[in-house]
């Protein structure tokens, strides 16, 4: 089935290994993943050995998106956030890398998997909880609590409660559905492509259209990957920000 | 580092001068840059960012109010398989769902702190 949409979702597993009972068997999922992490770690070295003071067209790449997250994560959460910048800016890179080689013909998509984007929002909810409650004690829980009169309350924490609880969801929900969306729709107007173009002439000039729309699509899937990495950098600077900060 | 440490001490005599022109200089750049952008933001040059940001948004707010009533059913479902309740927790957690997903929707767009 080469026209099959949802086959590129497909896992498959190369090697099996099995530690203490479970499988930890090797993917192509996981072989993207760790394509991503060498990708930007060895981009990344690269880049900045030279340190030169006027840089070179790499390290001026990396000092870009240095300077692209370090000025959103400083916006929104003040120079306190700073401590948390190695996290941000490995989610971001990671999830635009995975995002970026997902767009490769052939090649897997991580983030079109909602454990692997479910996994990632549990990291920046667990991250946001454990040093909100270090940092903070009780009045962490401030969170939950709106300022509004008393006799309000009993309706409205537990509202605040979902409110919290359903940050994760809709933060791995929006990535993995846009990916997904993003990669069938691309598939199966190509594939209109390839089925019109089998009935002759006439197939072939209606292909036409099917052919130009996968071309924009395409240039719409690479803003789609950049903008959903920004999103999901900058959402989790939001929830820091609640750590830091709690209480509306 | 050190280089310009050198030069500054060499040329200090004729700094307020060279402070004035550098600031003009300054000056001249940003007006000459504030117009170049007022000419690149026309309505031709912001059009495909403003569309592009708008998608961006109905996917982050539409999945805002979709999450809020998920985590509303999901506990209301698990309450009444514990508490054997059933129908209530569903009923009253998927109302208080709902309400969580159009707080999380306003706070999104800014409307509501």
């Amino acid at each position: 089935m080469a026209n099959d949409p949802i086959h590129q979702f497909q896992i498959q597993k190369f090697f099996s290994l099995e530690i203490g009972g479970v499988d930890f068997g090797f993917t192509n999922s996981a072989l993207f993943m760790a394509a991503a992490v060498t990708l930007i770690s060895g981009f990344l070295i690269l880049a900045t050995s030279g340190r030169g003071l006027v840089p070179t067209r790499m390290q001026s790449i990396a000092e870009l998106v240095y300077e692209f997250i370090a000025g959103t994560l400083r916006s929104i959460t003040g120079s306190e956030g700073m401590r948390f910048f190695p996290f941000v800016f490995s989610l971001f890179a990671f999830v635009l890398i995975c995002n970026l080689l997902g767009m490769f013909p052939y090649f897997f998509t991580v983030t079109s998997h909602i454990i692997v984007t479910f996994a990632l929002a549990m990291l920046v909810i667990s991250v946001v909880i454990v040093y909100g409650v270090i940092r903070n004690g009780v009045k962490f829980l401030k969170l939950f609590v709106p300022s509004v009169p008393p006799w309000l309350l009993p309706l409205l924490i537990p509202i605040e409660i979902i409110s919290f609880v359903a940050r994760p969801l809709s933060l791995s929900i929006r990535l993995f559905a846009n990916m997904l969306a993003g990669h069938i729709t691309l598939k199966v107007f190509a594939g209109f492509v390839v089925t019109l173009s089998t009935l002759g002439f006439v197939g072939i000039s209606g292909a036409v259209l099917p052919f130009l729309l996968t071309v924009a699509l395409t240039a719409l899937e690479f803003l789609v990957a950049f903008l959903q990495a920004y999103v999901f950098a900058t959402l989790t600077c939001i929830y820091i920000n609640d750590a830091l900060h709690p209480g509306h | 580092m050190n280089g310009n440490g050198t030069k500054d001490d060499g040329s200090g005599t004729d700094r307020p001068a060279d402070e004035a022109g550098l600031s003009e200089r300054l000056q001249r750049l940003d007006r000459q840059l504030s117009q170049r952008d007022e000419k690149a933001g026309g309505p031709d040059g912001e059009e495909p960012t403003a569309k592009m940001s708008a998608i961006g948004q109905a996917f982050r707010l539409s999945s805002e109010l979709v999450a809020g009533v998920a985590v509303g059913a999901a506990l209301g479902w698990a309450l009444d398989k514990w508490l054997d309740t059933s129908p209530w927790g569903m009923i009253v957690f998927l109302l208080l769902g709902f309400a969580a997903g159009v707080l999380n929707l306003l706070r999104a767009t800014g409307s509501v702190r």
